[in-house]
């Protein structure tokens, strides 16, 4: 696959007024990827969506737009098309009309005009339904036109500002599966805006995570959730415990950490470049957790612990345990196999894991 | 027949209302269509049904004319009103961030003063010696007084658009911000410049409040009397003078009856035609 940057943002910062919304990003995306920008409300993500479409200008910096700058350039002339959070399907036209609506100038006869709107009718999966007026469609196929009628305009890159948050779960799990085909068939760089991170997990090739303003991570789903960069963004894909620790080796790739009571065990460094002594956090998912009634075997460190609470999830449960001298409970995650171990509050238990599931968090 | 609390309760509510309708609107809607189809005998009315008073409305070209005139003077009070008011509701709706409570209110300033020193106002300022006179005299453009400015349509056109300019703001008004603005930002995305989104977006969106704002203005704009008996002269005056003349001192209470159902009938039939057309227009801009 060839990696052309579709978009180049360069010391990007944007202030509203005292606010400084997006702070000094850098981001490229690559030409036909499908990338999410993840992060709680108010991180300044929609706004970096917007500076992208043209809707607002830098305070700072510049956007490129296969390989031109886009300073100056009106939203009307941008190679970017978007699928607003609403929608925005024009009410007093049909569907066949939204969808044509950007070909106006594009010099197309009326009939040409409307064999795209067919295509990308078929593609979307509307077909027939051209003549619909726009309240008689539901949230799923609102969703549907507005993707028509960005992607009839074959744009650089669509841009996508949370677009499956009108949706219930059933009907935004189906759609995130369907866009993602739909990208893999355009071709077209995809550009989302999300706060939930299991869609952009499920959807993107790379995700960025913002927190007020800054960009904290840009990784694949795989390297964000196994080897987060802070805290913050461990915290913010998937639960994860977190231990105090520090230095007794470093070998480059890999650290030789002594936990308190835990003992020492080697994981992986994740670029922490700190000498013998320095204090170190490392993560560890609830999922690589062992806990059983004996101490387990193969684990690099076990402790006893008492389970204190329990979540019942379906296909996993969530175990709370206390341990002696921790203040946060140690979560375990338990996959709920036929055979698999239940333990009730108040058991006490054994819990360990080992070294490799364990990762350094290299910043604060 | 029984009926339950709730039930005797709204009855009880609606009944003033219902009987204030049928005393002061279907009664005297039913005695004018009584009386159109009587004869005036003198000082007495006979009671004989008869369509000569339509016959007449209709054969004489006085009336035609006046009718006719009211119509074409209503629709151009209804084009010029909507004209200038549909800006001003764009600002307020677009361009006002803050204090759009206040502009509205503003808007409603010439409500302070009564309708008819309003129409007078506007007789000082076209008469011959008024304010328009003076400054053009002032200013040297002019040598003598324009004695052309008053008593006419034209006269009568702007006095009335000045006094129903705030009804066409407010339904515009309330149109226009009822639009969500992504619907802007699309067809801004989609690479419309300003105009060609005002024109497929903003505009065709907003036709409701324009067709409720020209219903507003039109329909009793056809029947006022005072703006033509003050500013229109005999080249001015309009279908309900005339009504008024028959009750008064022509004292024809049948033809006046008749003539006054006549132009309620043309009314409701140019009110379609002007829905229709902007319905075309609405159709137009896709």
């Amino acid at each position: 696959m060839d990696h052309k940057i579709a978009v180049n943002i360069a010391n990007v910062s944007k202030s509203f007024g005292s606010f400084r919304a997006v702070r000094n990003v850098n981001l490229q995306l690559k030409e036909g990827e499908f990338f999410s920008l993840l992060g709680p409300s108010g991180c300044g993500k929609s706004t970096l969506l917007r500076m992208i479409a043209g809707f607002e200008e830098p305070s700072e910096g510049t956007i490129s737009i296969g390989g031109l700058p886009m300073a100056g350039i009106d939203a009307n002339h941008r190679p970017t098309n978007m699928v607003f959070q609403s929608y925005a399907i024009f009410p007093h036209l049909n569907v066949e009309e939204n969808i044509i609506f950007g070909l106006a100038r594009s010099g197309l006869s009326r009939s040409e005009k409307r064999a795209r709107a067919e295509d990308m009718l078929a593609k979307v999966g509307l077909e027939g339904l051209g003549r619909r007026s726009a309240h008689e469609l539901s949230g799923g196929q609102r969703q549907r036109v507005a993707l028509a009628r960005a992607l009839v305009l074959e744009p650089k890159v669509l841009l996508l500002d949370e677009p499956m948050s009108a949706l219930d779960k059933k009907l935004r799990e189906q759609m995130q599966m369907e866009l993602r085909a739909l990208q893999r068939s355009v071709g077209i760089t995809f550009l989302m805006v999300t706060h939930d991170q299991h869609e952009a997990m499920t959807i993107s090739d790379r995700c960025g995570v913002m927190f007020e303003g800054k960009l904290a991570q840009v990784a694949t789903p795989h390297e964000l959730y196994q080897k987060p960069n802070t805290k913050q963004v461990a915290d913010f894909i998937g639960g994860m415990n977190f231990f105090d620790g520090s230095i007794k080796a470093n070998g480059g790739t890999r650290l030789e950490v002594e936990l308190p009571r835990f003992g020492q065990l080697s994981v992986d460094a994740h670029g922490v470049s700190d000498g013998i002594g320095a204090a170190v956090t490392i993560g560890l998912r609830p999922e690589r957790v062992h806990i059983g009634s004996e101490r387990p075997e193969g684990a690099d460190v076990a402790v006893p612990a008492r389970v204190i609470d329990r979540a019942f999830y379906g296909e996993t449960i969530h175990y709370y345990l206390e341990l002696e001298g921790r203040t946060d409970p140690l979560i375990a995650s338990v996959t709920n196999f036929e055979r698999a171990d239940h333990f009730e509050i108040g058991d006490a238990v054994w819990s360990g894991f080992r070294g490799g599931a364990a990762v350094a968090l290299p910043k604060k | 027949m029984t009926l339950d609390k709730n039930a005797r309760l709204g009855l009880l509510l609606a009944t003033p209302t219902t009987l204030y309708v049928l005393l002061l609107i279907a009664a005297p809607v039913g005695m004018t269509i009584a009386y159109s189809f009587w004869t005036q005998e003198f000082v007495d009315v006979t009671r004989d049904f008869t369509w000569a008073n339509y016959r007449e409305v209709f054969a004489d070209p006085l009336y035609r004319t006046l009718i006719f005139r009211s119509v074409r003077i209503a629709a151009m009070v209804t084009l010029l009103t909507v004209l200038l008011a549909y800006p001003v509701a764009y600002h307020i709706a677009f361009n006002v961030k803050k204090n759009k409570a206040m502009w509205l209110f503003l808007v409603t300033i010439p409500f302070w003063t009564s309708y008819l020193l309003r129409v007078f106002s506007w007789k000082l300022i076209l008469a011959q010696n008024g304010v328009v006179n003076s400054a053009l005299l002032w200013l040297g453009v002019i040598d003598t007084p324009i004695d052309t400015l008053l008593y006419n349509s034209e006269a009568v056109v702007v006095t009335l658009a000045h006094a129903w300019a705030p009804f066409a703001i407010l339904p515009i008004f309330v149109s226009l911000e009822k639009i969500d603005r992504s619907y802007l930002e699309a067809a801004k995305d989609l690479g419309e410049g300003p105009v060609r989104s005002f024109l497929r977006v903003t505009l065709p969106l907003s036709i409701p409040g324009i067709i409720g704002a020209s219903m507003i203005i039109f329909i009793p704009t056809v029947g006022d009397y005072v703006t033509p008996a003050l500013v229109g002269g005999s080249d001015g005056a309009m279908v309900a003078n005339m009504i008024q003349v028959q009750f008064g001192k022509a004292n024809n209470w049948p033809l006046g009856a008749a003539l006054a159902l006549s132009a309620v009938v043309c009314v409701t039939g140019a009110a379609c035609l002007l829905v229709l057309g902007l319905k075309l227009i609405e159709r137009s801009l896709k």
